[in-house]
């Protein structure tokens, strides 16, 4: 299984994210929001000034490319916990 | 002239109920179970009320005994206010997220992209299967998209 986080922050800020927070698994920068506008997630104007974020979302993509399981929030704060991701990891063998 | 004794209790409920807005800015928005459902806040800000409305009882029903008409009032409605800020963060604000219908469902294809990791190396998601996972010659099962909002 592999985890990987996708938001607007450039690299720089990610690699830092990473460092500050001991994270090892992918962090991948989508500045004009390519993948979040393809899986439309665009929280328009959402950012601290103003800058476009994306919606806090999951998803679990097998190996064929179809997507397995999906959690879109309705409330920010909450989000999938670990034990959701492992379950569903679970079931993909 | 008689001396009223101080009266504490809306101070003691005012302090609460600041403790119990920001210190889920500072706390408890780092656990999941303390995050979700903002529990602990609610029941420092219920304390919080309830010391602030024995204080104003005593304020005002036995206002012989006790100080606090001015200052109870005052720490009241400040406390009021935070206490329907957080209100509102917590039950509509943070709710407030786009519809996203057309975001992938179950059963989709993914949709392909490619974006830069923090080395500033581009990964697509095929490239995600294809890799071996870290200290193995195993590709991975799946691979877990986590959308965030980032440093915003």
């Amino acid at each position: 299984m592999r985890t990987v986080a996708i938001s607007v922050d450039t690299p720089e800020e990610s690699r830092e994210l990473c460092k500050k927070a001991g994270y090892t698994f992918l962090f991948l920068s989508d500045p004009g929001a390519k993948a979040i506008r393809a899986y439309d997630l665009l929280h328009a104007g959402q950012g601290v000034n103003g800058n476009d974020v994306a919606r806090p979302a999951e998803f679990l993509v097998d190996s064929n490319g179809v997507i397995r399981w999906v959690n879109l929030t309705e409330d920010f704060r909450v989000r999938a916990r670990a034990e959701q991701f492992l379950a569903q990891a679970r079931q993909l063998k | 002239m008689e001396r009223r004794k101080r009266n504490s209790y809306p101070w003691i409920g005012f302090v609460l109920c600041l403790i119990g807005v920001t210190s889920y800015f500072f706390l408890f928005y780092r656990w999941p179970i303390t995050r979700d459902v903002p529990w602990a806040n609610f029941l420092i800000l219920a304390a919080g009320a309830g010391f602030l409305i024995s204080g104003l009882r005593r304020a005002f029903a036995r206002s012989q005994e006790f100080k606090g008409k001015i200052a109870g009032p005052i720490l009241g409605a400040i406390s009021l206010v935070a206490i329907g800020f957080f209100c509102f963060l917590i039950f509509y604000a943070t709710k407030q997220l786009p519809k996203s219908a057309g975001a992938p469902k179950v059963g989709d294809k993914a949709p392909e992209f490619t974006l830069t990791d923090t080395n500033n190396k581009e990964v697509s998601l095929a490239s995600l299967f294809a890799m071996p996972l870290p200290g193995t010659q195993k590709q991975p099962k799946g691979v877990f998209l986590v959308f965030y909002r980032g440093y915003w």
